[in-house]
């Protein structure tokens, strides 16, 4: 009785200590105005890419609205169904503006959703092996080994013969190649961490394993893999777009913004710009507010960052 | 020591074993190679006789235990493609991404490493700013595009550099070499640039991190204290523990380098070993795709070995953990 | 490493020299950049284009093809017919780059060298089967007897080098690396081989046909089209094949360089299963698989025909190197019917589905290659694009080729997009393989992927391929075509048209076989 007490009081006390330093790092994030423009775009781009079907003048993805008569216009065209092409047309006679809404939904989708997952199972495998140690982290450790020698590509294209081509296939693809990268970054970092006091500490209060790993590991690990974690929904954005590339990747008639680019670089030396420029300057945006946000996410978590301003 | 040596080395003669076996089996999902390289013959008594000149007609596991037997004796099989061993293929082309890797490397060094540790030691200066924002933009577009615009940059608009390909070779050790001399090395500086871009804005972040990590540790601050001179606390103190994590991301991205540099020497039609994965997929050269995986695993294999080399001695809080590894 | 730097230094500070170099050396040296790197410089070891092209560097065939694949002399001066299973050549008095004479005994070892090949997917050994005796006369004539009357011997023996059989006995393939081998009686000879880099070669001061065009000759692979482009743009090289269409309208207008355009012999098309009785790709408007294939309908395969716009596709998306076509050969060949002509008539393939019973259409599953073709993966999307305006609803897989064998070996190909060369120049080779009733005994319809059968049209070819009369045997192929070109067992596209582009001053002779080397080239007068 006495024991949950206590351990409800404790949880309670850990929530509004967790609201505290959310609003904290919140505070110091607005601090930064090129990180609160980098918000600003990426929620833009968030929105354009939920409303994508919505806003679209044209469904890009429907060939019943595609006609090749349309194909190659320069910005501003009209389309022979009407619609004005401000951004100009592909090489199929899509719309680029529509091509490229609809390609957002797509690299967001692919980007954040295989982070999200290869840095669950890396973190958790990366932290576990540090801890414990011994046969568990060789093995761990040797399978990562194995994972990182298979070439991407050969693990698409095995996925791509078995399956077919789809955006789920490219996201399971990514995480297959990606998860172990993130294991061994985050045993390297994990392993600096588990020699620091405050591990001892929480050890010689008798806090179960996993507790010393994620409540008090995971956290100190943080910043590592939120760096790592930035850098690698780009990655995983130009991945994907580099598997379009080599032909792997989504269907080509639901092009991500990488496709697009792809599609449109064979036009790039005869001045056909717009058909590989502005599905590249939409990724660049939309990797670089991507990194703005995490890398002041970076600067604001970090644990001693408040102690170093006094 | 020794017993740490020992057991990883045989760990990773059991990473090798796994791979191959993996890989051997999952080619078959690939295609069948006498389809796709006699997709112009008519003829079926030339396919059945192919078919049973390449082994292809005995049972999967039969074909197993062959190739296992002939990888023994260092044997990987015949290239279909190319007619000869599918190791010295590879080893053909070797040396061209080795050269395109290290000079990646060395710029991402020399370039990323001092950026990096000095944005991260001066970390609220616009010097952080600077380097830190420009970083982004190294790894915001994919390579494909970063080597087209420099192609059409330097090689169309300027002719200053060649547009694709490789240089001219000598030979040296039984291996063909391009940057030996100056018209070489105009081949491989483009597509090293390509991708030296990112392997530099990598560095700068991870190397600025971890400076910053290190620079708020006690024994720094108690050095301060204590009076030692700043540069010295630099030099000794921080460089040699920001360094450690440098270094694991460097030997891991070389690895990445030799092994995933496809898309790059794709857009620079630059023969080396992303090049020859990608067509060997393609053609189903069997041979080639699982000696291929045999040689990036065991590169794989030996960077992770050095790197945990490197930590145990650069770290030695860690040696006693790294030894029970 | 700090010597690299060093050099890396220096080659930076250089830039502007080597800018300011001729950038295309002496008149008479030519640097080509080239699509398909050779796997191997032994020209017996597998049948790639990429492979015989090269190949015609330095050797000689019996027959050569000319730029429009007719037949004529290469090291055969002449040859003759003796009797319906034995022909007779006359060799060239000529030598090897090495210097010794070229003998029938070096013919009779070409002929025989593929089948000791073991190590090949691909195996030459097509082209030497129909050959049952060799004969050597003397030292410049040789009697070949085939198995029964064989038509088509000159095109199969016009893909087998001759080689120095002094030269590469007992060689492998793999000994052909270091160059050793590489012995023949064409125009250029080895000088370097870097494998997926470069070829050097000089010329051979031995050749029959006079003194060789160019002293020096550079081959550079260059397999990414802008790479290629740029290195003809910037002056890398003075040369290339395969100019890519997106490229090819400014290249026209730029008069620093000539283009050469021909149409090759490479036909595209589509595979349509009408021979099995459900078919795995082709379901109702909801979903739910067909009971009957609907491509068994003729109805439905003249409307597919009729769906497709080809000059749209030619115009739109190949710049017009794609020639439209409903033949199954170009119009120099045995077999092509003037009046198969391509028609483009939605409303009539709306009329013609409705009236075998679909009026709503039906879903189809369309796979087509993406590193194949040119713009193999533009033009699929455009073919799925005009059959669902006429209602057939197609979703595409757009996979390289290993993907579409594979799918194909499960039986789960409905509709394909792929190509087919004519290198015999009449109509019975693509007919053999694509349209015949499967037959592995004759070795017919082993790429009959739609499972078309037609008896009747089979035995009509079988007896057109026993005429040793020209004009009989052209009769029997046209009857042939025309129940191809009303029941379409398969839809043709069109033929590809090959490029080639070089700096002023050089002369191309453009052919229609897609085979490039040094010999099409010359200085311009």
């Amino acid at each position: 009785m006495t024991l949950q007490t206590s351990a409800s009081a404790l949880g309670s006390h850990q929530r509004s200590r967790f609201l505290q330093r959310m609003r904290k790092i919140f505070r110091a994030f607005i601090r930064s105005p090129l990180a609160v423009f980098g918000v600003i775009l990426l929620l833009a781009f968030i929105v354009l890419a939920l409303f994508a079907p919505q806003i679209s003048p044209q469904n890009p993805y429907d060939l019943d609205t595609l006609d090749i008569m349309d194909n190659m216009l320069p910005p501003g065209s009209e389309l022979g169904t009407g619609i004005t092409a401000w951004l100009g047309t592909d090489d199929q006679g899509r719309d680029l503006l529509s091509a490229i809404l609809h390609g957002l939904r797509i690299s967001i989708v692919v980007g954040v959703v295989s982070v999200f997952i290869s840095c669950i199972i890396g973190a958790t495998v990366g932290i576990g092996c540090a801890y414990l140690g011994g046969r568990v982290d060789t093995i761990a450790m040797r399978i990562v080994d194995l994972q990182l020698a298979f070439p991407t590509i050969l693990i698409a294209l095995m996925l791509l013969s078995v399956f077919g081509r789809g955006v789920d296939k490219v996201i399971i693809a990514l995480v297959t190649v990606q998860w172990a990268y993130y294991a061994r970054m985050m045993r390297g970092v994990a392993l600096v961490e588990r020699e620091k006091e405050y591990v001892d500490a929480a050890i010689s209060f008798g806090a179960p394993q996993w507790r010393v790993m994620f409540r008090h590991l995971l956290p100190n690990c943080l910043p590592a893999l939120i760096v790592i974690a930035t850098i690698h929904i780009a990655n995983a954005i130009s991945l994907e777009a580099t598997m379009s590339f080599l032909g792997v990747g989504v269907p080509v008639t639901e092009p991500s913004l990488g496709m697009l680019i792809a599609n449109g670089y064979g036009y790039l030396l005869s001045g056909k710009y717009w058909i590989s420029m502005f599905p590249g300057i939409a990724l660049l945006l939309l990797v670089f507010s991507i990194n703005l946000v995490g890398d002041r996410l970076r600067e604001v978590t970090d644990p001693y960052s408040h102690s170093n301003a006094h | 020591m020794i017993s740490f040596l020992l057991r990883r080395v045989l760990g990773g003669f059991a990473v090798l074993y796994v791979t191959v076996t993996l890989v051997f089996f999952s080619v078959f999902v690939l295609g069948n190679p006498v389809d796709v390289l006699m997709s112009n013959t008519t003829d079926p008594a030339e396919r059945e006789a192919a078919i049973i000149r390449l082994g292809l007609d005995r049972p999967v596991l039969e074909q197993y235990f062959h190739f296992l037997w002939n990888a023994a004796h260092g044997d990987l099989g015949n290239s279909f493609v190319y007619g000869k061993p599918a190791m010295s293929v590879i080893f053909e082309r070797l040396p061209a991404t080795l050269e395109l890797a290290i000079i990646a490397i060395i710029a991402s060094i020399l370039i990323g490493i001092p950026l990096g540790l000095t944005a991260g030691l001066k970390h609220r200066s616009a010097f952080n700013k600077i380097v830190m924002t420009g970083s982004i933009f190294g790894f915001s577009l994919p390579y494909f595009w970063v080597g087209l615009m420099l192609i059409s940059v330097f090689a169309v608009q300027l002719h200053w550099l060649p547009s694709g390909g490789r240089g001219p070779t000598t030979s040296f050790l039984g291996l063909n070499w391009s940057i030996t001399s100056l018209e070489g090395l105009t081949y491989v500086l483009l597509p090293a640039v390509t991708l030296a871009l990112y392997k530099i804005s990598l560095i700068i972040r991870i190397s600025e991190t971890s400076a910053r990590n290190v620079n708020r540790q006690d024994y720094i601050r108690t050095a301060h204290a204590r009076g030692v001179p700043p540069a010295r606390i630099v030099a000794v103190h921080i460089l040699k523990n920001a360094i450690l994590p440098v270094i694991t991301v460097l030997g891991i991205e070389f690895g990445t380098i030799i092994a995933y540099s496809v898309s790059v020497e794709t857009v620079f039609s630059y023969p080396g070993m992303g090049k020859l994965l990608i067509d060997s997929v393609i053609n189903t050269d069997r041979p080639v795709i699982i000696a291929y995986v045999c040689m990036t695993s065991f590169i794989f294999v030996t960077t992770n070995f050095l790197v945990d080399l490197l930590y145990a001695i650069l770290d030695p809080r860690i040696r006693h953990s790294v030894s029970g590894a | 490493m700090g010597n690299i730097l060093k050099q890396t230094i220096s080659a930076l500070a250089l830039f502007g020299a080597l800018a300011a170099y001729p950038a295309t050396g002496q008149a008479a040296d030519l640097k080509l950049g080239l699509m398909a790197p050779a796997t191997t410089l032994d020209p017996h070891f597998t049948n790639a284009g990429q492979n015989l092209a090269l190949a015609t560097n330095f050797f000689d065939t019996l027959v050569r093809t000319d730029t429009d694949g007719k037949f004529v002399p290469g090291l055969a001066e002449s040859w003759r017919i003796v009797d319906d299973e034995t022909w007779e050549f006359k060799l060239r008095d000529t030598t090897f780059s090495d210097g010794s004479p070229l003998t029938a005994e070096d013919v009779v070892w070409s002929i025989e060298r593929p089948a000791t090949i073991t190590s090949s997917t691909a195996s030459l050994t097509i082209y030497t089967k129909a050959i049952i005796g060799k004969e050597i006369v003397d030292d410049h004539t040789v009697r070949l007897k085939t198995k029964g009357p064989y038509p088509l011997l000159l095109p199969d023996l016009s893909n087998i080098a001759i080689v120095s059989k002094n030269a590469t006995q007992g060689l492998l393939t793999e000994d052909f690396r270091t160059g050793k081998g590489v012995v023949g009686t064409g125009p250029y000879k080895l000088v370097s081989y870097d494998p997926e880099n470069r070829v050097v070669m000089e010329a051979n001061e031995h050749f029959w046909g006079g003194k060789p065009d160019w002293d020096n000759v550079e081959i550079r692979f260059l397999p990414n089209d802008s790479a290629r482009l740029s290195a003809l743009l910037s002056g890398n090289v003075d040369a290339i094949e395969n100019v890519p269409s997106s490229d090819i309208a400014s290249l026209r207008e730029n008069k620093d360089f000539t283009i050469s355009e021909k149409t090759s012999y490479r036909f595209v098309f589509l595979f349509l299963d009408s021979g099995r009785e459900t078919t795995p790709g082709i379901t109702d408007n909801d979903g739910n698989p067909l009971t009957v294939n609907p491509l068994s309908d003729v109805r439905v395969r003249q409307a597919v025909n009729l769906a497709i716009d080809r000059e749209a596709i030619s115009a739109r998306l190949m710049e017009g190197l794609a020639l439209p076509t409903t033949n199954i050969v170009l119009k120099s060949m045995d077999g092509y019917l003037d009046t198969l002509t391509p028609t483009y008539d939605p409303e009539r393939a709306k009329a013609l589905l409705a009236e075998a019973g679909y009026p709503e259409g039906f879903h189809l599953n369309l796979l087509a290659t993406n590193n194949r073709l040119m713009n193999d993966a533009k033009v699929s999307q455009a073919i799925a694009q005009m059959l669902t305006r006429v209602g057939i609803r197609t979703t595409l897989d757009s996979v390289p080729f290993s993907v579409i064998t594979t799918r194909y070996s499960q039986g789960d190909v409905s509709t394909a997009m792929m190509s087919w060369p004519v290198p015999t120049s009449e109509a019975s080779f693509p007919f053999r393989a694509l349209i015949a009733c499967p037959d592995k005994e004759r070795g017919w319809g082993l790429v009959n992927w739609g499972h078309y059968c037609n008896p009747e049209l089979d035995s009509t070819m079988a007896k057109a391929l026993t005429l040793m009369d020209q004009g009989e045997r052209t009769k029997t192929l046209e009857d042939a075509v025309r129940i191809i070109g009303s029941d379409v067992p398969i839809v043709p596209l069109y033929f590809q048209v090959s490029t080639w582009a070089a700096r002023n001053g050089i002369d191309i002779a453009a052919r229609s076989d897609e085979r490039t080397s040094a010999r099409i080239f010359t200085p311009a007068k």
